[in-house]
């Protein structure tokens, strides 16, 4: 079994922590796989709001050239970007006829073999078994799990989790020693792709996430997507001044937690990258 | 009556609805689930239920508003509302279908003008890399919206923190990019 991963765009760039913590980990247990090579954006929110064929194309591009590099599961540890493969998956298994016409713009085969992983399924594969006895300083602090929508939903196609009170990331952080809190704000909505063009918006929706958060006395929110990561971090100067107040709790990705648990440094998992000042180590 | 034995308007939005996503609107029931669960029901002109009365009156003068809405455009396709609609109606398929009916036939609402100039910008950035390149998105979106000094205050602390880069990556698949964007243009 040959295991690829998709990083995605914001990986590479405004989620580099998230980046440096997965690769951190991967190496810590041994883990190994090889990237897709020569991977191209998956349009994100952009391409299916606009063009619908571009919105397949662009996803069944980086599925085919794993497929061609005997790729059979790949990882994919951005839930958007997760959510846009797998979905383009989902689509071209339904309809040949449209599977062949996606063929012919991307001028390559595809089969749509490959196993797509979120973050979560792949710890759950290969970390959690060997969890236990890598940990030397569990993670004990109270935890609000944030899983955002595009890790569940469309949960009738991802088929991950349940779709309402998902219950994985709580059962990882759990296995660290962390005690995660009753969270009702665990589905809801970020604002994710109008952070810039409506960041009113997303500063409403963020500031209700965070604030719950706080209420129920969570020491950080752990997520597991690098856009739900930069709406709640990133803009939390904008988030503040929306609701006019000072919240400080930190939001650290589940990589990161797993990464301090087994001993990494906080500047090994990209800690010191974040916005909101993350006082956990 | 269920939607098998309706007959949808062949001139209505929700025949085309029908046709091009397989999205039966009669089959709502206004139980309101998806406008309470929406995110961003509170900002929208229609809320998703309102937008499904809309569509099932099949009233030229109805599709027209929808098409002219904001709510389309606001919508951030979180899918909240398929997952707890007791019908299983995908509304999220079905707003990615409006847009693009209500650009194609340039009923754009004034209000989405940024949210629009966003997502071009976004696939501008992608469309000559391969890869999305977050300073050029940054600046061609100030450039569309004519926004220029949002996020200013962003920038210098993104840098600092070695999340924006210069100079783009470019995809040895770049001209395959530029023919998938060519092939697929609407």
């Amino acid at each position: 079994m040959k295991t690829g991963i998709y990083p995605g765009c914001s990986l590479t760039g405004s989620a580099r922590d998230y980046n440096e913590s997965v690769f951190a980990i991967a190496e810590a247990f041994g883990l190994e796989f090889i990237q897709i090579p020569d991977w191209n954006c998956c349009g994100a929110t952009a391409a299916h709001n606009l063009n619908k064929e571009l919105s397949l194309a662009l996803p069944a591009r980086i599925l085919a050239i794993a497929e061609k590099n005997g790729l059979d599961e790949i990882i994919v540890p951005c839930a958007a970007c997760y959510s846009r493969l797998v979905v383009t998956q989902h689509e071209l298994k339904k309809d040949p006829e449209l599977k062949n016409r996606i063929c012919e713009v991307i001028e390559m085969d595809y089969r749509g073999t490959s196993v797509i992983l979120n973050v979560i399924e792949w710890i759950d594969k290969y970390i959690v078994p060997k969890l236990e006895e890598k940990i030397v300083k569990p993670f004990n602090y109270k935890v609000a799990c944030y899983y955002g929508c595009l890790l569940v939903r469309p949960n009738k196609i991802l088929n991950y989790d349940r779709v309402e009170d998902p219950q994985t990331l709580d059962v990882v952080m759990s296995k660290l020693g962390a005690t995660a809190i009753d969270y009702p704000y665990k589905t809801e909505c970020c604002g994710a792709g109008l952070s810039i063009s409506r960041t009113d918006i997303v500063s409403k929706l963020s500031g209700k996430i965070i604030e719950d958060a706080e209420h129920r006395g969570a020491d950080a929110i752990v997520v597991a997507c690098p856009m739900c990561h930069s709406n709640l971090d990133m803009r939390r100067p904008d988030i503040n001044k929306y609701w006019d107040t000072e919240f400080k709790i930190p939001v650290i990705f589940v990589t990161q937690a797993i990464g301090l648990a087994i001993g990494l440094s906080p500047q090994k998992v990209g800690l010191r990258r974040h916005f909101v000042e993350v006082k956990i180590s | 009556m269920s939607h098998s034995e309706h007959h949808t308007e062949r001139n209505s939005l929700a025949y085309s609805i029908e046709k091009n996503v397989e999205v039966y609107t009669q089959k709502c029931y206004q139980c309101g689930k998806c406008s309470a669960g929406c995110p961003v029901a509170e900002d929208m002109d229609f809320p998703p239920s309102m937008i499904m009365r809309l569509l099932q009156t099949e009233d030229l003068a109805n599709d027209d508003k929808i098409l002219r809405s904001h709510s389309i455009w606001l919508c951030v396709t979180c899918e909240m509302c398929l997952s707890r609609c007791p019908m299983e109606i995908d509304i999220p398929s079905m707003m990615d279908y409006l847009r693009q009916r209500s650009r194609s036939e340039k009923k754009v609402n004034k209000k989405a003008k940024n949210i629009i100039a966003f997502h071009k910008a976004f696939l501008n950035s992608i469309k000559y890399t391969g890869r999305l390149f977050e300073l050029g998105l940054i600046l061609d979106y100030k450039r569309q919206s004519l926004n220029l000094m949002q996020d200013v205050a962003l920038a210098p602390k993104m840098i600092s923190r070695g999340k924006l880069h210069f100079i783009p990556f470019i995809i040895k698949g770049k001209n395959q990019m530029a023919r998938i964007f060519k092939k697929t243009s609407n």
